[in-house]
């Protein structure tokens, strides 16, 4: 019930962030050649700049909601086709950065509850520790130094090798390259694709396996688990099965959370190794003020983040019985 | 009847502390933290004493020179010079002011104006506290660091607008973690008590209430001081933080991006230095948690 008024809020500040930019709109378009005040009143009332603040965010809120975010100042194509256009690329980055985080850090955070106290847990939680505290776009530029520059096993930017021409249905470039069927384009995706990934993933992992271990030690402490050892049941089966399936509560919140960490990482991760993203388009969009494009992408990437955190929010529910009966 | 309240509660103070300090003593990671933070505060206050050049003064004859112990190094420029020939070692120093400034007024912008509306929403009236909630929710919405961005696009790019638009970011965490606190404090029955005392709204919400609140806070500022720094370090490498020649680390690393591959030194060790500090700051986060919060404590 919250989320409307919140979507109305998102749309005031993304559409007033605009209004406070410094920089006349229609005299950045027309660049440095300047502009006639003739031509700069009728431009001002094609766009609607003319008319009282009030009335433009209202032309502004009505035309989102029937998915109209203007044009950009530089491709003159909307920004809504712009943004669909490059979703799909920020997302498959997501996507496998989430992989990642949760692959490793699951088990790490199992490993390290389960040997509370001793080498294991310290050298995980160490590392974990490390993981959460790195300037990923530091990260990232190490990685670039070894496995780009020294050891030329990964390339430095891009999606895919330029050799590779075929028609991007999806939008994921592993599922389009398998498609088109030419020999060594998903190995080519595949490998502009890891170090992105890892640089993407690194402070999720951190942070999932740091919750996965403390959400283990507190279930580890249950009467049931005492139970199941009680009646003899293999550590591996109470601590995979029983234990893990409780601890997976916190754990989903955090990983939910994420989503908007993983969209702020995907700004610096994208920008670094030049992935054709919405982070790069945002960052690129800012520089060149590109008004329509800031204020749609910022409000778009918002309503993402929330319907993200409304969907956890009933995920919940389904996971957690106590809280479906209240 | 006053004696008797009186008394333990005088020992109790210096109790408080030195049972936080047993508890903080014990994490070893946390005593380090504390002591490289300490370092870093040094660095920060007597940076330019400290170095051993001039950060600024460019040395034209050895631009990327590597660090001493690799072929072509000195014991003039023990890290190395960047490629405008200055000293990376007196940089690092004297770059460590720029973070420590930011972690310290991003924290007191952040903690004070959140603490403050975090109060005002525990005991306002229904209506105004979904007010104020709801706008932290869309303050939420954002991805923090996109927020920053758009935010020193708008006051136009330097060190302190930085610093405002990440304190921005930060204080709806504030808001929500001190009205939580609130939310369970007020139904103790002190604070029925300060009440019908006689004690006003204002009284209630610094002196009764706060005290008992500012656990989960300082783990917090902690927690956000190291945040800040990466934040500011992120958005001085996007060229919207501090600006050349400012040793910011963040900054540094911007500038050495085209070196990456000829001259390891100018991107490894401003990084170095950003990890480190917010490693240990989270370290010591960390030992703040498990020495403030009595439910994790025997755990």
């Amino acid at each position: 019930m919250t989320f409307i008024p919140t979507f109305i809020g998102v749309t005031l500040i993304s559409f007033s962030f605009i209004r406070a930019l410094p920089g006349d709109p229609i005299q950045v378009m027309a660049g440095e050649r300047g502009i006639s005040d003739e031509r700069y009143a009728e431009l001002a009332a094609q766009f609607g700049y003319d008319r009282p603040i009030y009335v433009q965010f209202w032309d502004y809120l009505t035309g989102v909601l029937q998915g109209d975010l203007g044009n950009s100042f530089v491709t003159k194509r909307p920004v809504w086709d712009e943004f669909f256009a490059l979703f799909p690329a920020t997302l498959e980055l997501s996507i496998c950065a989430m992989i990642f985080a949760v692959v490793l850090g699951l088990p790490a955070g199992v490993v390290a509850a389960v040997n509370r106290g001793k080498f294991a847990d310290r050298a995980l939680m160490s590392t974990a520790l490390i993981g959460y505290s790195m300037p990923i776009f530091w990260w990232a530029l190490l990685l670039i130094i070894v496995f780009s520059g020294n050891l030329q096993w990964t390339p430095v930017s891009g999606r895919i090798n330029l050799i590779y021409y075929f028609p991007n249905p999806t939008g994921f470039m592993l599922i389009d390259s398998i498609t088109s069927g030419q020999k060594g384009a998903f190995l080519s995706a595949v490998r502009h694709l890891i170090l992105p990934t890892i640089v993407l993933g690194t402070i999720p992992l951190a942070v999932i396996a740091r919750q996965t271990r403390s959400a283990m030690l507190e279930v580890l402490g249950e009467d049931y688990i005492r139970t199941a050892r009680a009646k003899g049941m293999s550590p591996s089966r109470i601590n995979g099965v029983h234990a893990l399936r409780n601890a997976l509560i916190p754990v989903i919140t955090v990983i939910g959370l994420s989503v908007g960490t993983l969209l702020a990482g995907a700004i610096l991760t994208e920008t670094i190794f030049s992935w054709p993203g919405i982070g790069k388009w945002m960052v690129d969009s800012i520089f060149r003020r590109d008004y329509p494009v800031v204020q749609g992408g910022l409000l778009l990437i918002a309503v993402m983040v929330m319907i993200v955190n409304l969907t956890v929010d009933m995920l919940y529910g389904v996971i957690n019985p106590k809280i479906r009966k209240r | 009847m006053t004696d008797i309240n009186q008394t333990p509660d005088l020992h109790a103070r210096p109790g408080r502390l030195s049972e936080f300090w047993f508890y903080f003593r014990e994490n070893r990671g946390a005593v380090i933290g504390l002591w490289i933070f300490a370092i870093f505060a040094f660095l920060a206050f007597f940076g330019p004493w400290v170095a051993p050049h001039d950060a600024t003064a460019q040395y034209r004859d050895v631009t990327l020179q590597p660090p001493v112990w690799q072929e072509g190094g000195s014991w003039t420029h023990i890290l190395g010079t960047d490629p405008l020939g200055r000293d990376m070692l007196s940089r690092l120093i004297v770059g460590a002011r720029y973070s420590f400034f930011v972690g310290v007024v991003v924290v007191s912008i952040a903690a004070t104006g959140g603490i403050i509306i975090g109060l005002i929403a525990g005991f306002a009236p229904k209506w105004l506290d979904s007010i104020i909630m709801r706008i932290m929710d869309i303050v939420l919405a954002f991805p923090s660091l996109l927020l920053a961005l758009v935010l020193v696009a708008i006051l136009g790019p330097s060190l302190t607008n930085a610093m405002i638009a990440i304190a921005i970011v930060l204080q709806p965490h504030y808001v929500r973690l001190t009205r939580a606190s609130v939310m369970s404090e007020r139904q103790k029955d002190y604070v029925t008590s300060a009440r019908v005392a006689g004690s006003g709204v204002v009284r209630m919400m610094f002196v009764t209430v706060l005290p008992n609140c500012l656990a989960p806070i300082i783990v917090q500022a902690a927690l956000s001081f190291s945040t800040a720094i990466l934040d500011a370090a992120a958005l001085g490498f996007l060229g919207m933080g501090a600006q050349p020649p400012t040793p910011e680390w963040g900054t540094m690393l911007a500038e050495a991006r085209e070196f990456i591959l000829r001259a390891w030194w100018v991107v490894t060790f401003p990084g170095i230095a950003i990890l480190v500090t917010v490693l240990a700051i989270n370290l010591m986060g960390d030992g703040l948690r498990d020495a403030l919060d009595p439910k994790l404590k025997r755990s």
